[in-house]
């Protein structure tokens, strides 16, 4: 321990398990601005042209660069593989090649055997025999136990997405505790805790755990194996800023080659890695030049991860997203900013590697920020679109101050916390599902029990809502036993050993729901209240369109009328949730978050009583229908900040684009104004912003030429995405519905 | 008993993020109707005197409010445009009056056609002014926007006379407004005003033409090119020689 932990402050830490304590007893706060940054160096450049180049075949070969057919993929399954051993700082990659794809079955063999043949690879057959005969995958033991009832309401996109035949991912394990404490240490933690399982009786609880921290210590045993073929001996602490990243990272890689989860966010590393940094300039080890190259190289390596995924999984998280969200800033409890040094430096690759959708770069914003930081970040956003923007003074009196975010803006304790990922539930069609007493709109089919459909021509306010509670209260109990199911499963047949090996031994547990199509749903029933609307039926009575009389107050406005509704909705939601029996003791949250799944919801839905046609995208996440906001941003930020976040603990996203000249006329004054945009929609109790700040034309051109803008980035509910790996309906979606434009 | 009644304004609709009208982020209230019919002019939808809603004082100065964390953090405050907003001289004074107590920068964009006992009404509480030039000869001036340009110099002459801050904006239309002599005559005419902090040469553009299709509304101008970035550097240069901050 000497040279690892020689000149930090703090006991606690040293004791037990605790990173937020070293964090606390040892960061240096940076109140600066941006001057001491460095430009890459030339090995930098050289190393990432190599892997620009291999990135375009990539492309070149329809998205996946190679396949490996014949390996499932474990922390110790693949030798050593590097882009160029000679030049790189931090090494470590998943498979033997970059770019080269593994399979992960574990989650479900049917997804990996799709996805090789959609890429034109046959799957080892032995391996397919294996996951069918031998060993039950996490997606069969959940078909195998789906009632008929929640196979109908999944086929007609009532409830869909849901992790029932990939991995779940939304876990973040502590992966700074490898470099802090050593796999040593890990193990002897975790070995303790065992020691206390089952001591007064031997329930079905404590019997599962055993078995989860038995096999979390074969993870870490794994993971020295794995860090071993690269030539690093992890069972010992980080000693100095090389080795934590390198020590960090292997971590973090370790899970990736374990799981193809959803989400696999990395945390909240920049700071905890600036300790080192500070103590290693100071003794004179590194330079800062020495230092942000190791940062880019790290950066490199995120995104460098890859997940064999099949093309339907892009309908709904398009771009090949891994979510590699890390936290950054943010302020302390005592009040003293978490932003540091390194803080600036991973926000830098931005600018050293250009623009990129990963890592997920998010920042946790505060009214007390430093305003150097506040502008550097702005500006970065003005130029890159990478960035997105969570409200930490919302937060922290949640979650603390050592929280991250899982995938897009879902809160949580590090290594203290873990949510049961729960996709989300189509609102718009439950509403259309309402009025006609379970049958579904586009096919006729009785989806839920039946029930009485609304007869009269002309939607009474009260009646619909009445209906619609009732038909809410069955799909919030079967949405809920479908992730009951899910999760079950996902814990025995696809358990995460390593990301749960990288958290305390007794953790919360939040069962993370949600809903798409929240503003269409918000806006049919302003219509029904303040417009008139009639029922449209086909020949066998279904309601399959409505006329509008009169004008009613859209979501989006800033105008009580439809916010009002808004805000009742989510509330009412998530009160049916609560009121659900949940998986392993899970707390019940919702999120207002579609992803880019806002697109394919919108396909399978039927027209609507806002006005909206049959097929039409849905709004993504918490925005309001483009168009309809009549009133400039400020007003659509004023709608959105109602929103209480105490009853979508989950997250609500929005996602703000804008054209340069609209934000501002020079460059200095588009960063002030989006500091006070931000500023200010946080302090209205706004929750999550993605800001795009990009030409229209710019993406026309990348649409019909995307080898000239292989790194154009843009946010999409939650995340980003390379533009030009994004379908073309949704890049026609981004271009046409989200633009804030004026003249 | 109220025993009056509060001064309304005909409000066309408002942008809460306006960046481009005055400094900052700013509430830009259009008011409905407009006595010029500029030949150019991109908010025709704001000519008719009835169009939009009847608005009180408060409601306007009360939905303000709702944005003011952002207004205040981004050295902002609110542009009254329209539409022409001086034809509404008591709305436009009382409002601008309860903004300035609450300390809320305020900003008038105008094409100056105003009768200046009216605008001693509102000038007492107004922080800028924008100010709309056309074109300095009058023929020409009438043959653009339909009105003689007297009115408007006047106005300029009394902005200058009551040093309230003005911004000059002038747009260039090809073969309209953008001889370099009319250029010279704008300069020279705003060169002796002394409360000019700056002249903005705004390019004509087409966006405007599909608000006169649905209008029905003649649109001369619907072949007509935006200006070359050239000739707004030339307009911008002229402005420069007699010492204009652009």
């Amino acid at each position: 321990m000497e040279k690892a932990w020689n000149e930090f402050k703090g006991c606690k830490w040293k004791r037990e398990s605790d990173v937020r304590a070293f964090i606390q007893d040892n960061y240096t706060p940076y109140y600066g601005d941006s001057e001491f940054l460095t430009e890459p160096t030339e090995r930098t450049k050289a190393l990432f042209a190599k892997v620009q180049e291999k990135m375009k075949t990539e492309r070149q070969r329809g998205g996946v660069y190679d396949v490996d057919t014949n390996t499932v993929s474990t922390i110790t399954s693949h030798k050593a593989g590097y882009i160029d051993q000679e030049k790189e700082l931090i090494v470590g990659l998943q498979t033997d090649q970059m770019l080269k794809r593994s399979v992960m079955p574990f989650a479900g063999i049917r997804m990996v055997k799709q996805s090789c043949e959609a890429y034109g690879y046959e799957l080892n057959p032995e391996i397919e025999r294996i996951f069918t005969e031998y060993r039950t995958t996490h997606n069969q033991a959940v078909m195998d136990a789906y009632t008929p009832e929640m196979r109908l309401a999944r086929r007609t996109g009532l409830i869909t997405g849901l992790p029932d035949a990939y991995g779940r991912g939304r876990i973040i394990g502590d992966y700074r505790r490898v470099a802090l404490y050593g796999v040593e240490r890990l193990i002897e933690f975790k070995k303790e805790e065992l020691s206390t399982v089952g001591q007064t009786v031997m329930d079905e609880e404590s019997t599962r755990l055993r078995e989860e921290l038995k096999s979390q210590i074969k993870a870490l045993q794994d993971l020295v194996t794995m860090a071993n073929s690269y030539g690093f001996n992890i069972r010992r602490p980080a000693e100095d800023s090389r080795e934590a990243i390198q020590w960090l990272y292997f971590a973090y890689l370790g899970a990736v080659k374990e799981q193809n989860g959803a989400a696999m966010s990395i945390g909240r590393i920049s700071t905890f890695l600036d300790i080192y940094m500070e103590r290693d300039l100071q003794q004179g080890a590194y330079t800062e030049q020495e230092l942000q190259e190791m940062m880019d190289d790290f950066i490199i390596k995120l995104r460098l991860v890859r997940f064999l995924r099949p093309p339907a999984y892009n309908e709904l998280f398009s771009g090949d997203p891994t979510w590699i969200t890390e936290s950054i800033g943010g302020m302390g409890i005592d009040g003293r900013t978490l932003v540091t040094k390194n803080s600036y430096r991973i926000l830098q690759s931005l600018q050293n590697l250009g623009p990129a959708p990963e890592p997920n770069l998010t920042v946790l914003w505060s009214e007390k920020l430093p305003l150097p930081f506040k502008r550097f970040c702005a500006h970065l956003s003005a130029s890159t679109s990478a960035i997105q923007y969570e409200n930490d003074d919302l937060m922290r009196p949640y979650w603390g101050d050592d929280y991250g975010i899982a995938c897009c803006v879902s809160a949580m304790p590090i290594g203290k916390q873990m949510q049961f990922f729960g996709a989300r539930a189509n609102l718009a069609k439950a509403l259309l599902y309402a009025i006609n007493g379970g049958k579904d709109e586009m096919t006729g089919e009785q989806v839920s029990p039946h029930f009485a459909p609304i007869t009269s021509d002309l939607l009474n306010y009260d009646e619909v809502m009445e209906r619609f509670d009732n038909f809410m209260d069955w799909m919030a109990r079967l949405y809920m036993d479908m992730l009951n199911i899910i999760h079950f499963m996902h814990d025995k047949y696809a358990y995460e050993s390593l990301q749960m090996a990288l958290h305390d031994r007794d953790i919360l547990r939040t069962m993370a729901c949600g809903f798409a199509g929240f503003s269409v749903v918000v806006d049919s029933l302003s219509a029904i209240k303040h417009a008139k609307v009639s029922v449209l039926r086909n020949s066998a009575g279904l309601a399959v369109d409505y006329k509008i009389e009169g004008d009613y107050p859209a979501y989006g406005n800033d105008d009580l009328r439809a916010d009002q509704i808004a805000v009742d909705m989510v509330k009412g939601f998530m009160k049916k949730l609560r009121s659900c029996q949940s998986y392993r003791k899970s707390v019940p949250t919702q999120s207002i978050l579609t992803i880019t799944s806002n697109v394919v919801y919108g396909k399978m839905t039927g027209n609507t009583p806002d006005g909206r046609r049959a097929g039409e995208a849905f709004a993504p996440g918490a925005n309001p229908m483009s168009g309809r906001d009549r009133k400039g941003v400020l007003a659509v930020m004023n709608s959105l900040a109602k929103l209480p976040y105490e009853h979508s603990q989950d997250g609500i996203s929005y996602t703000f684009s804008i054209i340069p000249q609209t934000l501002g006329s020079t460059e200095k004054e588009r960063s002030n104004h989006l500091v006070a945009l931000l500023d200010g929609y946080f302090q209205q109790g706004g929750h999550h912003i993605n800001v795009n700040v990009i030409d229209r034309d710019k993406l026309i051109e990348a649409m019909e030429q995307p080898e000239k803008h292989p790194q154009l980035t843009i946010r999409v509910s939650g995340y980003a995405v390379n533009f030009i790996k994004l379908t073309r309906e949704q890049q026609l979606d981004v271009i046409q519905r989200t633009f804030h434009e004026k003249f | 008993m109220k025993s009056f009644k509060e001064t309304t304004g005909q409000v066309h609709s408002v942008e809460t993020f306006g960046t481009v009208d005055g400094p900052g982020i700013r509430y830009i209230l259009f008011l409905a109707g407009c006595p010029l019919r500029c030949i150019y002019c991109h908010n025709s939808d704001t000519w008719d005197y009835t169009i939009g809603e009847t608005r009180t004082v408060s409601e306007v100065f009360e939905d303000l409010l709702r944005y003011k964390a952002y207004y205040d953090r981004a050295g902002g405050g609110i542009t009254l445009s329209g539409g022409e907003p001086t034809l509404q001289p008591y709305f436009l004074a009382e409002l601008f009056q309860r903004c300035q107590i609450e300390g809320i920068h305020t900003c008038l964009d105008t094409s100056g056609f105003c009768d200046l006992e009216k605008a001693q009404l509102f000038l007492p509480h107004t922080n800028l002014v924008l100010l709309d030039l056309k074109h300095m000869d009058g023929p020409r001036h009438q043959e653009i926007t339909g009105v003689l340009p007297d009115k408007t110099f006047a106005f300029a002459h009394y902005l200058a006379e009551k040093k309230i801050p003005t911004w000059i904006r002038y747009v260039l239309v090809p073969g309209y407004t953008d001889a370099t002599e009319d250029i010279e005559k704008l300069c020279l005419f705003v060169k002796k005003l002394n409360n000019v902090e700056r002249i903005t040469f705004l390019p004509f553009h087409q966006l405007g033409s599909a608000k006169r299709k649905t209008l029905n509304i003649a649109d001369p101008l619907q072949d007509l090119q935006s200006p070359s970035k050239e000739s707004i550097e030339i307009a911008r240069n002229i402005a420069r020689k007699h010492n204009l901050v652009t």
